[in-house]
């Protein structure tokens, strides 16, 4: 019995330790005389493999998740006789949650564990060891560009996932099922408001962004540098980013419809 | 290792599309709304009974909107509702004996006002209050009412 | 200026509890080149990194060309590792650059020279290490001896004076590793430099070493010249030297009686 609570006990400190560690290894990485035109080619290659190959996925995800919307939202509306609704309907959902929180998850698994295997690796092989030798700090040179090109691909991603989803609920709601397009866009237009729906959504993408990149590069620096290491690694990017991303959804879901 | 010269291209592309995209979302998507204090003024209105009146709820003349509801509050002393609400300053010349009505869009829609105009000569200004309202209709007042009725014509 | 470019005194050194180090004096003379060998799992790359102060001593100091490493700012330290180059057990190459870039590498972060004279340093380096045809190659493409020579020609490219080489013979055919080990003795003396080799590679090791430590059971159980250690009659530096299979480090991992496990 004492010796589960021990366990316990132990696993919440060992928790503590390593969100301590990261949170300084965070902090090295960002708060640094910021060389900008060395650094700002760096992070564009970084966004094109961090953002740019994410791009299909989320964009196809995007239009996959607008349609099943479109389809499953008439189902239910046409019971209410309120099919025009649709467009409302999806927008909010989208904008407001569906966007940012599976743009996160999607996020966290393609580009997550990318880069948390690519870091990983890069231990494994001594890379960053030599580089500390040449005397580059690695934190500058490999984490930061990293880091700051997945806090500039989140919101963008997410951007195109939203406008997507809309096109793809449009594609099924007016072009298939025959709503109304006046209707479809102008009671959308007229539910979805900018500040609160649309600028909460985006800043939603930020922090997560931060959160995820923050977790993954995280985890590949400190893996194990073993095969059987960088592997464990990536899975929790994938789990650990995956939770942070739902959890924060509440606590900001709550903070925004609260009236921030 | 892709030609360097194509990668910032992509990229370039990638955050162009993400701006693109925010455009979309924000006027496509939202019909970016222009109550946010710009171009519009704020008065009041004091009613019996707001019903079902929320806030964000239109604001409208003639069935057109112009504006929208940003506050709904108590009166202390009065204990009746006070609802604030934006007017496009497009409308700056509402008369300022202009009425408040809280209509329902729809049979079992959602509820919203209607500013009806008086024939005073000066304008409706910037905090003015607008007392002279009707209230929301109640659904059970007004089946009390029919039942009354009803049972007065038996007689 | 001292005449060992490096010192260990009194080194303890603990990772997970237990003593990997333990009250280890070592002495690296200028411009010799000296090996420490030693069974797997004996320290020998832990002491690499306490040298260059990727890792700090429990106890104990490391003094590089008099200055205890331990004691510098992240600035200080930097410059004195740009006195130091290190060759790792996996080569280390950047395996998005080519094998031109990686060498250009520190050239371009800590110089700023023109594109003209790095190209000529870069060509230079990869001469001196036989493989200027080979700069446009990626790491992915070079067998591991060329990896290796690549990474020594990297780690050459801002002339340090001190080069450490972390078991630059494991796994290599024989020919890479006689090319190996013709370049470190030549580069040494060519360059000047003070080189420190960590392997368990023992025929080629003792074959250019002008000294040997002997590391086992976290302490130096001999030290001396290639022929006094050949000569060596304590039993676990006889063992290691002529690879033999029992001695001190027993064959038999600990266990039950033999009759009792086969239930005779």
């Amino acid at each position: 019995m004492i010796g589960w609570i021990e366990k316990l006990g132990h696993a919440g400190l060992l928790f503590c330790e390593h969100v301590g560690v990261s949170g300084l290894f965070l902090l090295r990485t960002i708060l640094r005389k910021p060389r900008v035109i060395r650094l700002f080619p760096l992070v564009v290659e970084q966004v094109y493999s961090v953002g740019v190959l994410s791009f299909v996925i989320v964009a196809l995800s995007g239009l996959f998740i607008g349609m099943v919307l479109a389809l499953q939202g008439y189902n239910i509306l046409e019971r209410f006789g309120s099919v025009e609704q649709l467009g409302q309907l999806v927008a909010l959902s989208v904008v407001r949650e569906l966007g940012p929180v599976i743009g996160g998850l999607l996020f966290a698994g393609r580009a997550g564990s990318s880069l948390t295997a690519e870091i990983g690796l890069m231990q494994a092989t001594e890379q960053l060891a030599s580089m500390e030798m040449m005397a580059v700090d690695p934190l500058w040179r490999i984490i930061a560009p990293r880091f700051w090109a997945g806090v500039i691909s989140m919101p963008v991603l997410i951007a195109i996932f939203c406008v997507v989803a809309v096109f793809g609920s449009y594609l099924v709601g007016v072009e298939w099922l025959g709503v109304d397009a006046g209707q479809f866009w102008s009671n959308m237009q007229a539910s979805v408001n900018f500040r609160i729906d649309i600028v909460n959504g985006i800043i939603k993408g930020f922090v997560f962004g931060i959160v995820i990149t923050w977790i993954a590069v995280y985890q590949g620096y400190y893996a194990i540098p073993t095969a059987a290491g960088i592997g464990r690694a990536t899975t929790k990017t994938v789990v650990y980013g995956s939770l942070v991303v739902l959890g924060l959804d509440f606590i900001l879901t709550s903070f925004m419809l609260g009236g921030w | 290792m892709l030609n360097k010269r194509i990668i910032e291209l992509l990229v370039g592309l990638f955050i162009l599309v993400g701006i693109i995209a925010m455009f979309v979302l924000a006027f496509k998507v939202s019909g970016l709304s222009m109550y946010s204090g710009g171009g519009s003024f704020h008065v009041a209105a004091v009613f019996d009974n707001i019903g079902d009146l929320k806030v964000r709820a239109p604001v409208t003349i003639a069935g057109v909107r112009v504006g929208e509801v940003d506050s709904i509050a108590i009166d202390n002393s009065t204990f009746k509702a006070e609802v604030g609400m934006y007017i496009d300053k497009k409308q700056d010349k509402l008369p300022a004996d202009t009425t408040a009505k809280i209509l329902t869009a729809g049979l079992i829609g959602a509820n919203y006002i209607e500013l009806i105009p008086g024939y005073n000569e000066s304008n409706l200004k910037e905090g003015a209050l607008i007392i002279d309202t009707q209230p929301a209709i109640v659904l059970e007042n007004l089946v009390g009412q029919l039942i009354y009725k009803l049972s007065g014509e038996k007689k | 200026m001292t005449d060992n470019f490096v010192e260990i005194i009194g080194l303890h050194f603990a990772r997970n509890d237990h003593w990997v180090l333990n009250d280890v004096n070592l002495r690296i003379p200028r411009g010799k080149i000296v090996a420490i060998m030693g069974p797997s799992g004996s320290g020998k790359t832990t002491l690499l990194r306490l040298i260059s102060a990727q890792l700090r001593p429990e106890i104990g100091k490391v003094l590089v060309n008099g200055v205890d490493v331990n004691s510098l700012a992240r600035s200080d330290l930097y410059k004195m590792r740009s006195l130091m180059g290190m060759l790792f057990q996996s080569s280390g190459l950047f395996t998005g650059l080519s094998v031109f870039e990686n060498v250009a590498f520190p050239l371009r972060e800590h110089t700023k020279l023109s594109e003209d004279i790095i190209r000529n340093v870069v060509l230079m380096q990869l001469e001196a290490v036989g493989l200027r045809g080979a700069r446009d190659l990626m790491p992915s493409e070079l067998s591991g001896g060329m990896a290796h020579r690549v990474a020594l020609a990297r780690a050459l490219v801002l002339n340090p004076q001190l080069m450490m080489y972390d078991e630059p013979f494991t796994g290599q055919d024989p020919i890479t590793m006689g090319v190996l080990v013709k370049l470190i003795k030549h580069l040494n003396e060519v360059l000047e430099l003070t080189s420190i080799i960590v392997s368990h590679d023992v025929a080629e090791t003792m074959s250019i070493a002008d000294y040997i430590y002997v590391i086992a059971d976290s302490r130096i159980i001999g030290e001396g010249t290639p022929e006094q250690i050949a000569n060596d009659k304590s039993p676990l530096v006889n063992q290691f030297i002529h690879g033999l299979a029992d001695g001190p480090v027993p064959f038999h991992y600990p266990a039950n009686k033999y009759r009792e496990d086969l239930k005779l």
